[in-house]
């Protein structure tokens, strides 16, 4: 039997999402999937989960969440907070990049995004039933999540149990980082149906983030890229999430998780895997620069960046959370200072609390 | 832009990013560009079914093109390049691979609102026009758009009509739709700018059919058959409950 835990605040656009579901994509359904796969694994590795299990992706305000008859762990990727409302009374603030156990009746309130994209997971995933091999929620075609739509007030979500020792947590010293500088992108296939000069624009001048932005694509605003005598309409090709079509109007559009599998506007570039999670987290207004690689330094990039994943999930730390008593240190009478971590004023209300009977 | 025919374009193989490399026929709708793309797309199928292809993931079949999916940790794209373009060379070619389907149409006035405006302004009665589409066999170049939604070549020129200046929010589920040289058919609901000229009462996708989700496939064939909006209702029903069996749409030798 899975445990269960029990929506209370769906926060806003909340969804449910994996690695994708590639394998359908001549029929027509998007890849979809977490639009920041790096932070999707690490929510997962935090959780000792296969990197692979689906997580809740928060784009802004983070959902509540119940244990409703099971001990289950959580786990924040990306600069997400929560707050445990323990069903005692007691209060735990969990910070970003760290797991919290939730005890039967304990609610997390999951905090919001300013802007970009963060990533709860949970002991042994999400286990909402899989549509096509996935549980990414897609919800033009309502395919994946819970019935195909966001996060909703009473929704119960299947996951797993705690496993091993409840009171002792992981959390990263330091946040998973994307490599800062331009967005690399691998030109074409249509670069032939714009000028030079609109080429060279596209790759000198700066692009803002418009607040017309979505899991399907973003649009993106600066010097409109004019189509040459080729136009701006191309027989219909395939398209994948990264891809920059550039329509009759000359402002780019990148192409985003859910996007369609084909498209009929000119791809001037498309932006490389390594990359592309880095605009799961543009905001409206976020100012973006372009430049071109070829293949090898496209592959070059996705082979470091998961390495660097996997130094940063070998550098995650074990600590028992503030509230727990540390047994030796109690016996030694040195309460204080043998706690393993944490926020000197939960530890000492925790401590008053325990410590008396 | 110059239309080149299939026999004189050489395939061409261009990198859509890091992890996909489009290979193209030619730079026009037709069938026999639509043939390269589907015997390359063939060709594929017996290569991943003989353990070859290492890390590609999937590859999908357009119009002139076919689109190669690949993971770059798995297969590198530069080699894969160079083994897609040996054989494209080749210029394998496939027509009609796929099944034939007779797949009821009701062309009442609610399900078809665009019907007496396109008859009108093509000079022909709305019979004309439904005879003109149940008369046509119907080829599914690709599927694109949203899941299951078939673009559909083969739209007689007399039919020929620019899209709807202004998009309709929201065209219903399983609507017949032609714009151009081309007829599809929405297994969603959607916004969209085609012109509606009737309603199937089959599914197009139904996800819990997971070996054949989306009803038709790249190389099938359709024929619209009329029927009266009973019958309509009826299969509406059939499908709704889950007991309409699709293989009854199959042209009698069709291949499923």
């Amino acid at each position: 039997m899975s445990a269960l835990i029990e929506v209370i605040d769906s926060g806003l656009s909340v969804t449910i999402q994996d690695r994708g579901r590639p394998g359908y994509r001549s029929i027509g359904v998007p890849l979809s999937g977490a639009l920041d796969p790096l932070l999707l694994a690490a929510a997962n590795a935090l959780l000792g989960n296969d990197a692979q299990a689906a997580a809740l992706e928060v784009v802004m305000s983070g959902p509540s969440l119940k244990a409703v008859a099971d001990s289950v762990r959580i786990s924040l990727a990306g600069e997400l907070s929560a707050k445990v409302l323990r069903s005692n009374g007691n209060i735990l603030l969990v910070h970003p990049w760290s797991t919290a156990t939730l005890f039967p009746g304990d609610i997390a309130q999951i905090g919001g995004m300013r802007g970009g994209v963060g990533y709860v997971g949970i002991s042994g995933g999400f286990l909402v039933s899989t549509a096509l091999g996935s549980r990414s929620t897609y919800q033009r075609a309502a395919l994946g999540g819970v019935g195909g739509r966001a996060l909703a007030l009473g929704d119960r979500l299947p996951c797993g149990h705690v496993q091993g020792d409840p009171w002792l947590e992981r959390r990263s010293l330091h946040a998973f980082e994307h490599d800062a500088g331009p967005i690399r992108v691998i030109l074409g296939p249509q670069q032939a149906h714009f000028s030079d000069e609109a080429v060279q624009s596209f790759l000198a001048q700066p692009y803002t983030v418009t607040r017309d932005m979505d899991r399907m694509g973003m649009r993106l605003d600066g010097v409109r890229l004019k189509h040459n005598e080729r136009g701006a309409e191309i027989i219909s090709d395939g398209v994948v999430p990264g891809s920059i079509q550039v329509p009759a109007n000359g402002n780019p559009i990148v192409l985003m998780a859910d996007c369609q599998t084909s498209g009929g506007y000119p791809k001037i570039a498309t932006v490389i895997s390594a990359d592309l999670p880095r605009l799961g987290h543009a905001k409206p207004g976020t100012t973006l620069h372009f430049k071109s690689v070829a293949l090898p330094e496209a592959a070059q990039a996705r082979r470091e960046q998961w390495e660097r994943l996997a130094l940063w999930v070998g550098n995650l730390v074990s600590f028992r959370p503030p509230g727990v008593i540390n047994e030796e240190a109690l016996y030694s009478g040195n309460l204080v200072s043998g706690a393993v971590r944490g926020d000197e004023f939960f530890m000492a209300q925790q401590c008053n609390a325990d410590c008396h009977i | 832009m110059t239309p080149l025919s299939a026999s004189t374009f050489e395939p061409r193989i261009v990198p859509l990013g890091d992890c996909a490399l489009t290979v193209e026929f030619g730079r026009s709708i037709d069938p026999q560009t639509h043939a390269l793309v589907l015997g390359f797309a063939s060709a594929l199928d017996a290569m991943a079914n003989n353990g070859l292809l290492d890390g590609v993931v999937e590859w999908v079949p357009a119009f002139c093109s076919v689109t190669v999916h690949f993971d770059p940790q798995l297969a590198d794209g530069e080699r894969l390049a160079n083994e897609l373009s040996i054989l494209a060379r080749k210029g394998a070619r496939a027509s009609a691979v796929g099944c034939r389907w007779h797949i009821p149409v009701c062309f009442d006035e609610e399900f078809a609102p665009d019907l007496a405006e396109l008859a009108a302004a093509k000079n022909l009665r709305p019979d004309d026009v439904i005879e003109l589409m149940t008369s046509t066999v119907f080829t599914v170049y690709m599927l694109g758009f949203l899941p299951g939604f078939p673009y559909l070549g083969g739209l007689p020129a007399a039919l020929d009509m620019p899209r709807l200046a202004t998009p309709r929010t929201l065209v219903p589920a399983r609507s017949i739709a032609v714009t151009g040289s081309m007829c599809a058919a929405y297994p969603w609901a959607s916004p969209g700018g085609w012109r509606l000229l009737g309603r199937t009462p089959v599914r197009l996708f139904d996800p819990g059919n997971t070996r054949r989700p989306a009803l038709l496939a790249p190389g099938d064939e359709v024929i619209w058959r009329p029927i009266e909006r009973s019958h309509y209702e009826t299969i509406e029903a059939e499908c709704a409950e889950g007991s309409f069996n699709v293989s009854t749409l199959l042209a009698s030798g069709g291949r499923a």
